[in-house]
């Protein structure tokens, strides 16, 4: 099941499963990742390297580097990446960790 | 590596106009955009999405099908996905793709590199749950995601298109917390005729304005003391509208207070920017056709300076032009023949933009936030400490970096640079000119090694990513 979710999806598309944190979760396949995963109820997607602050997609458009998460090894913005099957997503967990 | 006689940055209206109206005239086009497809802000994804959300976005959004119509045409290579991040001398442009490095040249560049949203630094701001509105818009636009329970915080005509956009979807925002105040409205009135002129757009404002109001949105005007709540998220956001201290409990809160030109890839290149007291940014100095003080370097649309989407296309065509005949496919005078139409359209459809500009200002507290307030997001730096460099020194932003990580993180100043500026220009009692903005050198986004490592060969060609 979804947990509850701030965000609603308008149109059901077929899904895939991505993992996150090692967690499975079924997000709509070709879907922007950090929208399928609003939408899947994850508010917190990093913590910050300065201070371990929780973050959040913020612009969506690839500007703010607050949707930084780790796929397969690199750290990437969600908000520029789309859903695939298989897909294995980290959340960088904050103070110490290599970002960009 | 392939040489193109045109390169332009930027696949939003100003850039897929330009496109459009250079490979008509027999240059080789090569359009570069991150984007999957098509469309820049306005018209993001339209081509996948206008008939499933067609009617939700409305006449002006699935209009931009007539642009991205218009670059599936010979002459035009337009590679998706394709992060930009150095233009350097003889016009070698590198860029990321599918986690490869790639290079193209050309004689000529056009930046079509659009807006940004102006940075909101209110407290709380950086919460995960507060979004710039842009973002809201582009979860619906691109995604069909909505918010359930938000509250629109800002000024300006996209925070109304965008409420009724929600509205349209069948999911309101809670309510709208607008900065702006009756007093602002009445100065307005001097722009009144320029607003006549673009009567169209306050026709528009007029009717999103009744659609809302229709859905029983509640509209708290001249909102101060704005603060977002939370425990490791947004929960409420707090202010006082009407004498009177409010609080409204949500999940989602969506901060708009205008666009600023994306100067990034203008600055990276030496191009000339001045402070614009009407739009409270910095604005790159152009001439009448988009060019710079740079040769060969050529800005069109909202990059250029904020005055939407029509305007944008307009101007790519003009940009266009100019470069048409620097490069000899068009003489001066079919130049002067074609361009004379578009820059009295351009004109016109500028004039309704002092009356918007002083309607709907930016919010007094995020240009000039409390002591406590992070402004950059990325080191967490607030503006206290801003303020603190220029009690010891600090007269500009590349200054304050030896003070502080401002500025130095992943998004290179994009949502603090306007913010470091007021706040060093204001302590100081300089303008903003004298204080000037981050030296934004390449990378303009960041670039791993892997993906360097992994540079293509330079010898081949650039496939054309597009659907077309
Ligand atoms: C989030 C957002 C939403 C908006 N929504 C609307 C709306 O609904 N209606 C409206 O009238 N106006 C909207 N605007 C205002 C908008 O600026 C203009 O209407 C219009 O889109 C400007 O057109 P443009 O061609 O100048 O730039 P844009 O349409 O912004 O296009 C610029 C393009 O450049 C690309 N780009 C930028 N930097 C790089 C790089 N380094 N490498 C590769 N590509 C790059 C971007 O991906 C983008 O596609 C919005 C603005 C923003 C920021
Ligand atoms: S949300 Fe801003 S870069 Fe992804």
């Amino acid at each position: 099941m979804k947990p509850a979710s701030p965000f609603l999806e308008l149109h059901d598309c077929p899904r895939v499963t991505v993992l996150l944190d090692g967690q499975p979760l079924d997000l709509p396949e070709g879907a922007n990742l950090a929208a399928a995963l609003l939408a899947a109820g994850v508010e917190v997607f990093r913590k910050t390297p300065v201070s371990g602050a929780p973050r959040g997609p913020f612009c969506m458009m690839g500007a703010c580097f607050d949707c930084l998460v780790e796929i397969d090894g690199v750290v990437r913005q969600a908000c520029m990446v789309e859903v695939t099957a298989g897909l294995e997503v980290r959340k960088p967990d904050g103070v110490g960790d290599a970002t960009v | 590596m392939q040489r193109f006689d045109l390169a332009i940055i930027g696949a939003g209206p100003a850039g897929m106009a330009a496109a459009q109206e250079a490979a008509t005239h027999g240059l080789r086009v090569v359009l570069l955009d991150e984007q999957a497809r098509a469309g820049g802000q306005i018209y993001r994804d339209v081509d996948r999405v206008a008939d499933l959300r067609g009617d939700i976005l409305g006449p002006d959004y699935t209009d931009g099908r007539r642009l991205t119509a218009g670059i599936g045409r010979d002459g035009i290579t337009h590679v998706t996905e394709a992060v930009v991040w150095a233009i350097e001398e003889d016009f070698v442009i590198s860029f990321t793709k599918d986690g490869k490095g790639a290079q193209v040249a050309a004689d000529r560049v056009l930046l079509a590199t659009g807006a940004l949203e102006r940075p909101m630094p209110l407290p709380g701001w950086t919460l995960p749950g507060v979004m710039t509105a842009g973002a809201g818009q582009i979860l619906l636009k691109q995604s069909g995601v909505l918010a359930r329970h938000a509250v629109l915080v800002g000024s300006g005509p996209l925070l109304y298109l965008i409420a009724a956009q929600m509205v349209r979807a069948g999911t309101p925002p809670l309510a709208l917390v607008e900065t702006q105040t009756k007093a602002d409205l009445a100065r307005a009135g001097r722009h009144i005729t320029g607003a006549l002129r673009g009567w169209s757009y306050m026709l528009k404002g007029v009717k999103m304005l009744a659609e809302i109001t229709r859905a029983r949105v509640p509209r708290y005007t001249g909102a101060t003391q704005i603060t977002i709540e939370g425990e490791g998220k947004a929960e409420a956001i707090r202010f006082t509208s009407g004498g009177k201290a409010r609080r409204i409990a949500c999940d989602t809160v969506f901060l708009h207070h205008g666009v600023v030109p994306n100067t990034q890839a203008g600055r990276s290149l030496g191009v000339t920017h001045r402070w614009s007291t009407e739009q409270s940014c910095f604005v790159p100095v152009l001439d009448a056709s988009g060019g710079t003080n740079v040769p060969g370097i050529f800005i069109a649309g909202d990059g250029g300076g904020i005055a939407g989407a029509k305007a944008a296309e307009i101007a790519g065509r003009i940009a266009a032009l100019r470069v048409a005949e620097e490069a000899g496919h068009l003489t001066q005078n079919a130049r002067d023949q074609r361009a004379t139409p578009l820059l009295a359209a351009l004109a016109h459809e500028r004039a309704a933009r002092p009356f918007l500009d002083t309607a709907y200002p930016p919010c007094a507290e995020a240009l000039g936030p409390a002591d406590a307030t992070v402004i950059c997001r990325c080191e967490e730096v607030t503006a206290g400490a801003i303020r603190s460099y220029a009690g010891l020194g600090c007269l500009g932003p590349n200054q304050a970096k030896a003070f502080g990580r401002t500025g130095m993180g992943p998004c290179q100043g994009r949502y603090c640079g306007l913010t470091v500026t007021a706040l060093l220009a204001e302590t100081n009692g300089r303008t903003p000119d004298e204080t000037g903005y981050f030296r934004i050198r390449p990378p303009l986004k960041p670039v791993t090694l892997g993906e360097l490592a992994a540079m293509a060969d330079p010898d081949a060609k650039v496939s054309d990513g597009s659907d077309h």
